[in-house]
């Protein structure tokens, strides 16, 4: 390994950005507001820049953590340690490729606080970042519930009409899941003495029936982040009020951190309440998939619409992690990877008419082909990936899913499959209202097409959308070895907690 | 007699006596130097105070683990004490930095009150070095009588007198309270010695547990629960929150606080291990009730300094989080919260006092509105200090919570924790209302200008527990070598 530490720069190169803004930029007008945009937007590219560096140095066929880095922290097996596997290191990667795009797409649309808007999106990359890098327990905790402040205030200070309640909501439903599993975390870190999450990967580092507890803590938290239904409520709110870049980091990568945790701890760490728990796990996910594709087809605004199939397409992800196969995992982080390109992208088509006509309700568009044909090509590829038509990326997860949840169970994959014709309903049918239609609406008449920079923001979404449609290799590969440890690692768990099982049985008279 | 008393004066009891001293000194200098505006008496005061500091802390860094003691044993000086007294020191240095601009603006300081605070520092050394029940009530009083005064020491100011009277009444009624389970606990062991107590109460325990020492736990604990003011005895605390002049208000959250904590423990942990079983329940049903009060009776305050108390009612429940646990770690969790609490409750006050408007001071939360567009940096530490509050990472209230949890969940109490952090998710409304309104909503007139002293206080504060996070080890392994002294 090098001794430069590429995962630190990547993590703190935006706090350095956040602080820049701080310290260099003063006032409120037109210069400074220009000065914070530019400041950010340079930071995000630089990061993006760097954490190329990590994809290029990473090797696909070691299934450990590569680009370790560990220092004394608080002592007492805590320590400050980073370090990817084939499973984090393509979200660090989607992370800072979104982030400059949030920037650009608020180019314009936030016109008040622009320097405290910057600052508090750069301190959330880092907290994102931070989230898929850090190897140590307590580390993740502080990462990942840290990434709460900026979002509300995102949410509150930049967001729509009933922003106080959405960030309200947000934030302390969120927090009431994370805080079980700082519980669980404690009880982690004194039965195995370290937080260091390389060591508690080691099959059979739990007892099976603490596992049970350490796994319902754990997934109270996580459920509520990916979001799972019954636990989703807070995401249509958050997504509606949101700014248009609020939505697309929350669609595009917080969503992702549930997904990645599932990974990350619950099967690896509690594999035998993971095989325990997968029937209701399938089931939620399930529910999931059809209910909250069926309220998206009643959805009266964009965003919200959007919001609900996000909750559905998490469904395939959840249902596709616990099926423990190779092609669940796989398609589900897939799926993830890809709904962070496409959900993102969508988000990011509502905030361009939005911003032209504020409004979000469907009813208000109509006919937009008519004026604005570059726009109505993009959102097709986008609405087209959602619904997950072969050639585009949205497919491929959907299909790996799939796949794995057939060999786990054929019903849970045929009620899940309904899904997929329910996603093309909403879908197409959305897509009809704003595109097509006679463009009738007197507010309609003079909107214009995409601008320069839109496009910009646009068609690098277009065009990887459509490429890992056709050739998903780049974002399969580097997960193979490493999903493939997991899951040994998880089938291992699962032996020897069914072998203590086995002995307490045979010992008992 | 004047060798033994030359002795003392060098021996380990050098820092209460230059602070005895010192309060006499300046209340003379106060009085034939007519110093009206209080600020001659005020800054030797506060001189005195870091030199008390530097004389603790030069003791401590040359014998880590000294153990001094005078008086028999009545008197003890060990690291837990050591640590205890550098926080109410820095308790009682801060409130009287922000005492100095607060004076300023709505009247003279009198001399009286940083001799009052002067006082109230000796006696709640005498508390935290207790090893004695005599020794544990003189030190009380000596602190309680204080605070009564300067509760009250705007006498022309109604509420600020009504604050002071309320005080006096309740606090006379805990501390017989506690006089009562101490002449208990005498009567039953028959030593006021916390040592001989505790050989004494580890015989009888022995057997089936003994009555009368039970009923003595019960009544000193209700005693200091008054002091540290955990549910059910914390009646009086919004009131005399919202009454006195904020910055004793400060002085009350920050430094009694933690002296009547260090009592706390150094009875449970010194006079009482051998029942620790039955003060365990006492003190958990303590924490729950407390945590729980905190959080869902301060979501309909609009006064800022009554919410402050209920916020420390709630915030005293999560320190007893720790105490209940019953071990070193728990007691090691109990201080680095207070640590960290101290700093929090410093640091917003500071704000508060930074609320004026056309030179008066206010206290409803609704004034703060649109504070982060008319003053960006005063409200952002205020929103780092409210997020802190709510313990959410990476600031310094995050931590204060994980090392007195962690030792809960140690002592398998998994109920206590699992209600604490869901308490602590309840009391985050509240925070979070108070950034909302910072934030989210229409700004309303501008703040005036900060008085530079309170400017340094909140400084100090907020980069304490922004930081925090990054190098945590000083203070956790001071606090690990306190708690050990005591084991």
């Amino acid at each position: 390994m090098t001794g430069t530490p590429w995962l630190s720069i990547t993590t703190f190169l935006p706090l350095i950005g956040a602080v820049l803004a701080m310290l260099m930029v003063r006032g409120d007008d037109a210069a400074a507001q220009r000065n914070a945009r530019w400041i950010a937007l340079w930071t995000t590219l630089g990061t993006f820049a760097v954490s190329l560096m990590i994809w290029r140095g990473f090797d696909p066929s070691n299934a450990g953590f590569q680009f370790l880095e560990e220092h004394a922290w608080i002592g007492n097996g805590i320590s400050y340690k980073l370090g990817v596997d084939g499973i984090s290191m393509l979200f660090v990667i989607l992370t800072t490729f979104l982030m400059p795009l949030c920037i650009l797409a608020s180019w314009e649309a936030i016109g008040t606080r622009v320097k405290e808007y910057m600052i508090a999106f750069l301190v959330l990359e880092t907290l994102m970042i931070g989230v898929f890098c850090s190897l140590d327990l307590v580390l993740f905790y502080l990462f990942f519930e840290g990434g709460l402040i900026p979002m509300f205030l995102i949410i509150g200070v930049w967001g729509g009409k009933r922003r106080v309640y959405a960030s309200f909501k947000f934030f302390l439903y969120t927090l009431a899941g994370s805080v079980l599993m700082l519980l669980a975390l404690m009880a982690m870190y004194y039965h195995a003495g370290t937080t260091d999450i390389v060591a508690l990967l080691k099959p059979g580092t739990f007892p099976a029936a603490m596992q049970t507890w350490l796994w319902l803590a754990f997934f109270a938290s996580f459920a509520v982040k990916m979001p799972m239904w019954p636990v989703h409520t807070w995401l249509p709110d958050a997504h509606v009020e949101a700014p248009t870049a609020g939505s697309v980091i929350l669609a595009g990568v917080l969503l992702k951190m549930g997904g990645y945790g599932f990974l990350r701890f619950s099967l690896p760490m509690f594999p035998a309440a993971s095989l325990h728990f997968a029937p209701m796990v399938y089931g939620l996910s399930v529910v999931a998939i059809i209910y909250t594709s069926l309220v998206a087809l009643a959805q009266e605004d964009m965003k919200k619409l959007i919001a609900y199939s996000s909750v559905a397409h998490m469904g395939f992800v959840t249902m596709g992690v616990f099926t423990l196969t190779m092609q669940g995992i796989q398609g589900g982080i897939f799926q993830m990877l890809s709904h962070g390109i496409v959900s993102a992208a969508l988000f990011l088509c509502v905030g361009v008419i939005y911003d032209r006509i504020h409004t979000r309700d469907i009813d208000a568009y109509g006919g937009l082909v008519e004026r604005m044909p570059i726009y109505a090509v993009a959102l097709m590829v986008f609405t087209l990936a959602n619904v997950g038509l072969p050639g585009t990326s949205g497919f491929i997860g959907e299909f790996l899913t799939l796949l794995g949840a057939f060999k786990a169970s054929t019903w849970v994959a045929f009620l899940a499959t309904t899904g997929v014709i329910l996603s093309a309903a909403y879908a197409l049918y959305l897509y009809r209202r704003v595109v097509f239609g006679a463009l009738d609406k007197a507010s309609l008449k003079t909107i214009l097409d995409l601008s320069p920079r839109e496009i910009v923001i646009l068609a690098p979404l277009v065009i990887l959308t459509i490429f890992f449609g056709f050739y998903p290799a780049p974002l399969i590969d580097p997960t193979a070895s490493s999903v493939q440890k997991l899951i040994a690692d998880t089938q291992a768990g699962i032996k020897l907690a069914e072998g203590a099982a086995h002995q307490v049985a045979t010992l008992a008279p | 007699m004047l060798t033994t008393l030359l002795d003392l004066l060098h021996g380990p009891l050098k820092p209460e006596i230059m602070l005895v001293t010192a309060a006499m000194g300046l209340l003379m200098i106060g009085v034939f130097e007519r110093d009206e505006r209080g600020l001659v008496v005020g800054w030797l005061s506060f001189a005195f105070l870091a030199l008390v500091g530097f004389l603790i802390a030069y003791r401590a860094w040359n014998h880590p683990g000294a153990y001094d003691s005078a008086f028999d044993g009545a008197w003890i000086n060990d690291g837990f004490a050591r640590f205890m007294k550098m926080l109410v020191l820095i308790g009682a240095a801060g409130a009287l930095l922000l005492s100095f601009a607060y004076f300023g603006d709505v009247g003279n300081m009198r001399f009286e009150y940083p001799v009052l605070i002067l006082l109230a520092t000796a006696g709640m050394f005498m508390m935290i070095s207790a090893g004695d029940l005599i020794a544990l009530y003189l030190g009380l009083e000596m602190q309680s009588l204080a605070l009564y005064v300067m509760a009250a020491i705007r006498r022309d100011d109604l509420r600020s007198s009504e604050a002071g009277l309320k005080y006096f009444v309740l606090g006379s009624l805990s501390s017989g309270m506690l006089l009562y389970g101490a002449s208990l606990l005498y009567g039953f062991t028959g030593s006021t010695h916390f040592r001989d107590i505790a050989a004494a109460a580890h015989v009888m325990a022995a057997g089936a547990p003994n009555i009368g020492i039970l009923f003595g736990l019960v009544f000193l604990t209700a005693g200091l629960a008054f002091k540290v003011s955990a549910v059910p005895f914390h009646m009086w605390v919004p009131d005399v929150y919202q009454g006195a002049p904020t910055p004793v208000t400060a002085f009350f959250a920050a430094a009694p606080k933690i002296a009547a904590f260090g009592l706390l423990i150094r009875v449970l942990e010194g006079a009482l291990p051998a029942i620790t079983g039955q003060w365990q329940q006492i003190i958990t049903f303590m924490a729950i009730a407390s945590m729980l009060l905190g959080a869902v009776a301060a979501i309909g305050q609009s006064n800022i300094k009554r919410l402050m108390a209920y916020s420390s009612i709630g915030h005293v429940g999560f320190a007893l989080v720790g105490l209940a646990a019953g071990t070193q770690d728990g007691v090691q969790g109990v201080l680095v919260y207070l640590a960290i609490y101290l700093a929090m409750t410093l640091g917003t006050f500071a704000v508060i006092l930074a609320m004026r408007r056309k030179g008066q001071y206010v206290e409803e939360i609704d004034q703060l509105a649109g504070l982060g567009r008319t003053n960006l940096p005063l409200a952002a530490l205020l929103a780092a200090l409210m997020f802190s509050l709510a313990g959410i990472p990476p600031l310094a209230g995050f931590w204060a919570k994980w090392f007195v949890f962690l030792p809960a969940i140690r002592a398998n109490m998994y109920g206590l924790a699992v209600i604490g952090v869901l308490s602590s998710v309840i009391g985050a409304y509240y925070y979070l209302r108070i950034v909302k309104v910072m934030f989210f909503d229409e700004p309303a007139e501008g703040l005036e200008p900060m008085p530079g002293l309170v400017r340094v206080v909140l400084g100090m504060c907020s980069a304490f527990i922004i930081l925090f996070t990054l190098y945590p080890a000083p203070l956790v392994s001071a606090a690990e070598r306190a708690a050990h002294s005591l084991f």
